[in-house]
C-alpha cells in the first residue's frame, strides 16, 4: 500500500478545492450546495487520512516524505545553502493529526451547516472554515519548519477571519468582534516572533529545516544508555537501534541533533555566533516555546483565547478548541528531540504549562458565560499537555490532545445547542409578549436552567463531554490525564526532578478545579428550574446538529481505549496496552507508554468525584435565585473575595493593558505627533534648515547684494532690467508652460543620450 | 555597427510611446490607451528580455555599449546591461507602471496628455538607472526621475501640492550633489565612467583609494541612495510626497522609485567601496533597524490612511537595507526581493487607498467602518494585500523578510541581535496593519455616506488583479526568483569579502 502515501497532498488540496468553489460561486449554489461542497471538501480529507492510516498500519509505520505536486521548491538559495521545499511529511504523528484534524472537522462542519442556517454570511462562513483545513493540514504534515510556520500563521489568519466573522453587528457587538479578531492576531504574532528566530536559529545551527530527509530513518533513542530512563524499556526499536545510529550522508535537524548530542562537544558557529550545542539548543526550544504560548494560549500569552469566543461556535469548537490551539503541543511533540536535550527548558515548559492550568482552571471558576467557561478549560487543558511535554511524556500530550479535541469539541458543539435553543426560546418569547428584555444574553448562564427537560440529547451528550472532562473513569479524558499525571510524579520520584513535583502537585489541584466548574456549569445549564423565559421555551436543536454530538459524544466515551496503559485488568488484554504510544513511538522518537497506577488513579478520580459532590452542593441546594451573585459567594466572605478575583479573570487583561497596549499606542501618537511631524518635520525642517537657509538668503541679498553689489554694477543692472522686461514676457506664470518646457528639456537631454546610439545606428 | 540589444529596446520604448502619444493622440481616450498600450508593450519586451537571460552567467547580459563623450582622459558612454542584481527591478517598474496607468483612467481628468507623457519619461529614467553602467549615465537618469515626479506632485497633486513637490525635489537633489562629485572624481581618477571597467581597474590593482578616500566616497554615494531609500532619519519627505501625489504617483514612488535608492548601494556601494561597506554595515544596520521600529511605530500613531502607508514603507525598506549590509548571499538576495515584494505590495496599498479617496474624497480612517461589508470584492482584495505586506508566509512579503532575517542572523558583520530588533517589526506590522484594516474594512457600517459605495469597476479591479497574481507566485514560488539573482549577488558577495580580507591582510 505505499502507493497510497503518495495521496497526501489531496489531504491539502480538497479543502483548496472546497473553498475555492464556495468562493466564486457560494452565491449562486445557495445553502445547500455550499454545505454539500463544504462538508463534503472536509469528509475528502478525512478519507484521505484515513487511507493514509491504513496505509501506515499495513507498511509497518514507515514514514514517507512526498513532494508536493506542481510547487517543488519554495525558497532555494544554493549560494546561501538554502533549500526549502514544499514537502509532506507522512507519519504516524502527522497522521495523527490529520485524522484529529479532519475527523473532528467534518463533524463541526456538518453541524456548522445547522448552526449557520440562514445566516447571511453563509457561503463565507464555510470558505473561511475550509481554509482553515487548509492551513492546519500544512501545518501538521509539512516535513520541515517553515511549512509549519505557513500553516501557523495561516491558522492564525483564518482565526482572525472567524472570531471576526460578525465584524457587521451593529453598534458595539460588530466593534468587539472585530477588536477580539485583531488582538488574536496580534497577540499570536508575539508568538511567532519567538517561533521564527527559533527557525533560523535552526537553520544556521543545522543548514536545513528538514524534519528528515526522504528516505531517512529517526534515529532511537535508546542508543544514549547514559540518558535516565528508568522507567521504561522500548519494545519496538530492537536491535537495529544500534545501526541505524550511525546515519550517514545528509540529515535532517533531529537526526543531526541527536548525532551531536551523542558525540558530544560540539560548537555551533556561524556568523558571530558561536555556542555550545546545548545551549543553542536551549535557546531554540525556548524561542519555539514564547511560539506555542502563543498559538496555544500559555501563560503569558493566554489572553487572546477568551476573547476569540466572540467567533461563532463551530469555530470555538474547531479552531479554539480542538485543533488549532493545540499546534504548539504538536510542534512541540515534533521538536521532541530538542525538547528532551534541555533540562533548563523543560522545566520552564512544565512551570507554565502546570501554571496555565492552575490559573485558568481557576478563572473559569467564575465566569457566567458558558462558553468562557469552556474557553478558560480549554486554556487550562492545554496546560496539561503543556506540562506533559515538559516533564517528557509526549505520548500522554499527544493523547491528551486527541481525546481532548473529542471531548472539548463536544461540550463547544453542545454549548453551542443550548445557546441556539435559548435564542430560539427567546425570539418565541419575544414575538409571543412584545415584551423586550434588554438584560438578555444567550450565553449568560444565569438565564438558563432546566435544560434538561427541554434538550435531553443536548444534555446526555454534554454530560458524557463533563465526564470526560473531568476524568472520570472510562471516559477518554481519564486515561490521558492520568497518565499526564504519573509522568509528571515519576519525572520527581525517580529523577528527583522538582519540576515533576511541582507540576503534579499543581495538575492535581487544576484537575479538581476543572471537575467542579464543569459540574457547576452542568448545575447551572442543565439542572432546577428555568430561570428566564427564554429557557422556558427553548427547544432541542436540529438532527444535523445533534447527530455530530452523539457521534463526538461516543468517541468521547471510547477514545481514550486506544491507550490503556500497561498494568490496567482486562482491558489491557482486551485492547491491547498503550496501542498510541507504540504507534507513535515510529515518529516521537522520545514517547513512551504509560504505566498504570493503582493508587494514583484512585487519588484523582476520588477527588474529581468529591469536587463533583461539592459542586453539585452548592449549586443544585441553593437554587440561583439572585442573578447577581454566585452560590459560591454566599458561603463566606473569603470564598467571596477568591470568586470576585476569579470572575475579575485575575485582572491579567486590565494589567497588559495598562502596561502594554496603553503605553504602546501613547508612545505612538507621541512620536507620530510630536517627534516625526512637529519636531523633525516642521521645526527641525521648516524652521532650522528652511529658515536658516532663508536668512542667509536674506543677509547677502539685503546686505551684500543691495548694499555693495548693486551699488557697483548700478548701471549694469539698468541693462539687465531692460533685458528682464522682454524675457519676462516668456515666463507666463503658467505652471503648465513651465512643465512643458522641462518636458523640452528632458526631450534635448534625451536626444543628446540617443545621439551616439544614432550615430552608431546610422553608421556615422 | 552592434546590433541593438533587448535591453535598449525595453529602455527605449516609454519614450518612444511618449512620443507617439504626443503626436498622434488626438482625444483623451487614444491618450490613455496608448499609454497603457506603450507600458505593455514594454512589459512584453522585458520579459522577452526575463526569457533571454542566462541564470548561469554573473555579470553583465545584453550589454550594449557605445561612446558617447570622449575626452582626452576620460570617456563617457552610453552602457547598458541587465543581471541578476537589476533584472527584477527592471521587471517590477515595467510591471508597475501599467497598473499606474490603468489606475489613473478614472481620477486624472485635465491635462492628460502631459501627464501621461510624465509617466511614460518616468519609466523611461527609471529603467534607465537599472541600466545603466556608465556613472555619468546613470547619473543623468537618476536626476531625470525627479523631474516627471515633480510635475506629477506638483500638478495632479492634494491641497499642499506645492510645498511636497518642492521638498522632494530639494532634498532628494541635495543628496545626489554630493554624489555627482564622487562620480566626477571617480571618473577622473579612472579615466573612464563605466562601472565594469572601474572595478577591473580595482581588481587589478590599477587603481586604489585610501581607506578615508573610499569612506568618503561611500558616504557620498551612500547619503545619496539613503535619501531615496529613505533611511531613518532621513525621511521627512517622503509622508509629504505620498500624502500629496496622486495615487499613480504614491504608486510610483512606493513601487519603484524608493528602490533606485536600495540598488543604488548593491549595485554601486558594495562593489565599488567594499571595505567601506564593511566598515559602515552595523551602522546602516543600526539606522536599518530603527527605521524597521519607527516607522511602524509611527505608522500606528496616524489617523490618515495615506500616511499610514507612507510610513509603512520606512519599516519595510528598513528591512532591506539590513538584508543588504548583512553582506551575504541571503541578505542581500533578500533585500532585492523584498525591493521588488515591497513594490507590489505597498503599489497595491496605494491603489486601493485611491481607490477609497476617489469614492469619498478622505483619507482619514475614522471616515470609514465596515467598508468591507459594502465593498465585498475590495475587502476580500484588500485584506490579501495587507497580509501581504504584514507578511504572511505563503505571500510574497514573507519570503523577502524571511529572507533578510536568514541573512541577517549568519552575518559575519552584524550581531544576531540586529535580527531580534528586527523581527519585532513583524509584530509591530501587525500591529500597524491590522489597526488600519480593523477600522476601515471591519465593524459596523454605520456612516450613512459609506452605506452605498460601489464596488470595484472593471479598470480598478484589473490593476489589482497582477498584484494578487504576483504576490501568490512570489510568496509560493520564490526560487525561481532567487534563480536569476543567485549567480549574480553570490559574485559581488564573493567580491566583497575578498576584498575585505585582503584589505586585513595587508
Amino acid at each position: 500500500m505505499e502507493n497510497f502515501f503518495d495521496l497526501v497532498p489531496l489531504v491539502v488540496l480538497f479543502p483548496l478545492i472546497g473553498l475555492l468553489i464556495n468562493l466564486f460561486a457560494g452565491k449562486q449554489l445557495g445553502e445547500r450546495g455550499v454545505s454539500i461542497v463544504a462538508v463534503g471538501a472536509s469528509a475528502m480529507a478525512l478519507l484521505v487520512s484515513i487511507v493514509l492510516w491504513l496505509a501506515q498500519v499495513d507498511t509497518g509505520f514507515g514514514a514517507v516524505v512526498v513532494d508536493a505536486p506542481l510547487l517543488g521548491t519554495w525558497i532555494d538559495i544554493p549560494s546561501a545553502g538554502v533549500e526549502i521545499g514544499w514537502q509532506f511529511r507522512v507519519d504516524t504523528l502527522s497522521v495523527t493529526m490529520m485524522l484529529v484534524v479532519t475527523g473532528v472537522g467534518t463533524l463541526i462542519h456538518l453541524y456548522a451547516v445547522g448552526y449557520m442556517h440562514g445566516d447571511e454570511g453563509f457561503p463565507r462562513f464555510f470558505v473561511y472554515m475550509n481554509l482553515f483545513l487548509v492551513f492546519m493540514l500544512v501545518l501538521v504534515s509539512g516535513n520541515n519548519f517553515l511549512m509549519m510556520f505557513v500553516g501557523w500563521e495561516g491558522v492564525g489568519l483564518c482565526s482572525y477571519l472567524l472570531i471576526g466573522f460578525w465584524f457587521d453587528k451593529p453598534g458595539d457587538e460588530g466593534w468587539k468582534n472585530s477588536d477580539a479578531a485583531r488582538k488574536a492576531f496580534i497577540v499570536n504574532r508575539i508568538g511567532d516572533f519567538g517561533l521564527i528566530l527559533g527557525v533560523l536559529l535552526t537553520f544556521w545551527t543545522f543548514g536545513t529545516l528538514d524534519y528528515y530527509v526522504p528516505d531517512e530513518e529517526p534515529i532511537p533513542y535508546h542508543h544514549a544508555e547514559h540518558e535516565a530512563e528508568p522507567l521504561f524499556t522500548p519494545d519496538i526499536t530492537g536491535v537495529d537501534g544500534a545501526e541505524s545510529h550511525a546515519v550517514s550522508g545528509p540529515m535532517g535537524v533531529f537526526n543531526q541533533a541527536e548525532t551531536w548530542l551523542t558525540e558530544g562537544d560540539h560548537r555551533v558557529e556561524f556568523g558571530t555566533v558561536s555556542i555550545k550545542f546545548e545551549h543553542m539548543l536551549t535557546v531554540i526550544t525556548l524561542l519555539f516555546l514564547l511560539g506555542a504560548t502563543g498559538k496555544s494560549a500559555q501563560i503569558p500569552l493566554f489572553i487572546w483565547l477568551p476573547d476569540a469566543m466572540a467567533g461563532p461556535t463551530p469555530v470555538s469548537a474547531l479552531i479554539h478548541a480542538a485543533t488549532m490551539v493545540t499546534a504548539g503541543v504538536y510542534m512541540m511533540v515534533r521538536a521532541n528531540v530538542f525538547y528532551h536535550a534541555s533540562e533548563t527548558t523543560s522545566f520552564v515548559v512544565t512551570m507554565i504549562g502546570a501554571t496555565t492550568a492552575l490559573v485558568a482552571g481557576f478563572i473559569a471558576l467564575g465566569q457566567w458565560d458558558i462558553k468562557r467557561v469552556l474557553a478558560y478549560s480549554t486554556v487550562s487543558q492545554l496546560g496539561f499537555m503543556v506540562t506533559a511535554v515538559g516533564v517528557g511524556a509526549y505520548t500522554a500530550a499527544m493523547f491528551h490532545l486527541v481525546t481532548h479535541a473529542c471531548f472539548k469539541a463536544l461540550l463547544f458543539l453542545g454549548s453551542g445547542s443550548v445557546i441556539h435553543g435559548l435564542e430560539h426560546g427567546h425570539h418565541h418569547v419575544a414575538h409571543g409578549e412584545h415584551d423586550h428584555d434588554d438584560g438578555f444574553d444567550p450565553q449568560d448562564m444565569r438565564f438558563m436552567g432546566g435544560l434538561r427537560h427541554k434538550m435531553p440529547l443536548t444534555y446526555w451528550t454534554y454530560l458524557v463531554g463533563t465526564l470526560a472532562l473531568a476524568g472520570i473513569i472510562p471516559f477518554a479524558g481519564f486515561w490521558s490525564k492520568d497518565e499526564i499525571l504519573v509522568d509528571s510524579l515519576k519525572l520527581g520520584l525517580d529523577d528527583g526532578r522538582l519540576d515533576g513535583y511541582l507540576g503534579f502537585g499543581m495538575l492535581l489541584a487544576a484537575a479538581a478545579f476543572t471537575a467542579f466548574y464543569m459540574w457547576r456549569q452542568v448545575s447551572m445549564v442543565f439542572y432546577g428550574e428555568p430561570r428566564h423565559a427564554a429557557a422556558e421555551h427553548a427547544g432541542e436543536s436540529a438532527p444535523v446538529m445533534v447527530w455530530p454530538l452523539m457521534g463526538l459524544a461516543f468517541l468521547s466515551a471510547v477514545i481514550g481505549l486506544i491507550n490503556v496503559p500497561s498494568g490496567f485488568p482486562v482491558l489491557g488484554w482486551l485492547y491491547g496496552e498503550h496501542q498510541f504510544a507504540n504507534w507513535l513511538e515510529e515518529s516521537v522518537t522520545y514517547a513512551h507508554g504509560g504505566e498504570f497506577n493503582w493508587l494514583l488513579a484512585t487519588i484523582a478520580v476520588a477527588l474529581a468525584l468529591a469536587a463533583i459532590y461539592v459542586a453539585r452542593t452548592i449549586y443544585n441546594d441553593r437554587a440561583i435565585t439572585d442573578l447577581e451573585r454566585d452560590p459560591l459567594e454566599r458561603l463566606s466572605p473569603r470564598l467571596a473575595q477568591a470568586f470576585a478575583l476569579s470572575n475579575a479573570k485575575l485582572y491579567w487583561d486590565e494589567v497588559y493593558f495598562a502596561f502594554v497596549v496603553h503605553p504602546y499606542r501613547r508612545a505612538a501618537y507621541t512620536l507620530a505627533e510630536r517627534v516625526d511631524w512637529y519636531w523633525w518635520h516642521d521645526f527641525v525642517h521648516e524652521r532650522v534648515i528652511y529658515g536658516t537657509f532663508n536668512r542667509v538668503t536674506r543677509l547677502l541679498t539685503d546686505v551684500l547684494d543691495l548694499k555693495i553689489i548693486d551699488r557697483a554694477f548700478l548701471r549694469s543692472a539698468e541693462a539687465v532690467r531692460v533685458a528682464a522686461s522682454r524675457i519676462r514676457r516668456i515666463q507666463t506664470g503658467y505652471v503648465r508652460t513651465y512643465a512643458l518646457s522641462v518636458l523640452f528639456g528632458a526631450l534635448l537631454v534625451t536626444i543628446i543620450i540617443l545621439y551616439p546610439v544614432l550615430r552608431d545606428l546610422l553608421g556615422i | 555597427m552592434e546590433d541593438i540589444s533587448l535591453v535598449t529596446v525595453v529602455l527605449m520604448l516609454p519614450l518612444v510611446g511618449m512620443l507617439v502619444m504626443l503626436i498622434f493622440a488626438r482625444n483623451e481616450q487614444t491618450i490613455r490607451w496608448s499609454a497603457l498600450t506603450f507600458s505593455l508593450l514594454t512589459f512584453g519586451a522585458s520579459l522577452l528580455m526575463l526569457r533571454n537571460f542566462d541564470t548561469a552567467e554573473a555579470g553583465l547580459q545584453m550589454v550594449h555599449k557605445v561612446d558617447w563623450i570622449t575626452g582626452e582622459s576620460f570617456v563617457i558612454r552610453y552602457y547598458v546591461g541587465v543581471d541578476g542584481i537589476s533584472i527584477w527591478l527592471i521587471l517590477l517598474t515595467t510591471f508597475i507602471m501599467p497598473l499606474a496607468i490603468l489606475s489613473s483612467f478614472n481620477s486624472i481628468k485635465d491635462r492628460m496628455r502631459l501627464y501621461y507623457a510624465f509617466l511614460l519619461i518616468i519609466e523611461w529614467a527609471m529603467l534607465g538607472v537599472f541600466m545603466a553602467q556608465d556613472l555619468f549615465l546613470f547619473y543623468i537618469f537618476w536626476e531625470v526621475t525627479l523631474v516627471p515626479m515633480y510635475f506629477l506632485i506638483g500638478i495632479w497633486g492634494a491641497e499642499n501640492r506645492i510645498y511636497a513637490a518642492v521638498k522632494f525635489f530639494l532634498y532628494t537633489m541635495a543628496g545626489s550633489l554630493l554624489m555627482l562629485l564622487a562620480i566626477l572624481w571617480l571618473g577622473n581618477e579612472a579615466g573612464t565612467f563605466s562601472v565594469p571597467d572601474i572595478l577591473a581597474q580595482l581588481d587589478q590593482g590599477v587603481l586604489s583609494f585610501s581607506t578615508t578616500t573610499e569612506r568618503w566616497l561611500f558616504l557620498a554615494f551612500g547619503i545619496a541612495f539613503a535619501i531615496k531609500v529613505p533611511m531613518w532619519p532621513l525621511h521627512s519627505w517622503l509622508p509629504d510626497a505620498h500624502v500629496q501625489a496622486p495615487t499613480a504617483g504614491s504608486v510610483i514612488l512606493a513601487g519603484v522609485l524608493l528602490k533606485l535608492g536600495t540598488y543604488g548601494f548593491v549595485r554601486f556601494n558594495l562593489p565599488l567601496f567594499p571595505e567601506a561597506s564593511d566598515y559602515f554595515a552595523p551602522l546602516v544596520a543600526v539606522l536599518a533597524v530603527i527605521g524597521i521600529i519607527y516607522g511602524a511605530w509611527v505608522s500606528y500613531g496616524q489617523t490618515d490612511v495615506k500616511k499610514l502607508v507612507a510610513y509603512s514603507s520606512i519599516s519595510h525598506l528598513g528591512f532591506v537595507m539590513l538584508g543588504i549590509f548583512a553582506l551575504n548571499s541571503a541578505g542581500v538576495q533578500g533585500g532585492l526581493l523584498q525591493s521588488v515584494n515591497h513594490g507590489i505590495s505597498t503599489g497595491g496599498l496605494f491603489l486601493m487607498v485611491g481607490i477609497l479617496y476617489e469614492r469619498r474624497h478622505t483619507k482619514l480612517m475614522n471616515a470609514f467602518g465596515g467598508i468591507w461589508k459594502a465593498m465585498p470584492l475590495y475587502g476580500g482584495i484588500s485584506l490579501i494585500i495587507v497580509l501581504s505586506s504584514m507578511g504572511l508566509p505563503g505571500l510574497n512579503g514573507f519570503v523577502g523578510e524571511f529572507t533578510i532575517l536568514l541573512g541577517s542572523v549568519g552575518s559575519d558583520v552584524l550581531s544576531w541581535w540586529f535580527t531580534a530588533a528586527a523581527a519585532l517589526g513583524i509584530i509591530l506590522a501587525a500591529v500597524y496593519m491590522l489597526y488600519m484594516f480593523n477600522t476601515v474594512f471591519m465593524g459596523p457600517l454605520d456612516k450613512e455616506e459609506n452605506k452605498r459605495l460601489p464596488d470595484l469597476n472593471w479598470q480598478e479591479l484589473w490593476s489589482l488583479v497582477p498584484i494578487l497574481i504576483m504576490v501568490f507566485v512570489i510568496g509560493l514560488q520564490a526560487g525561481f526568483f532567487f534563480d536569476y539573482m543567485d549567480v549574480s549577488v553570490q559574485d559581488l558577495v564573493n567580491h566583497v569579502n575578498n576584498s575585505v580580507m585582503a584589505a586585513a591582510g595587508q
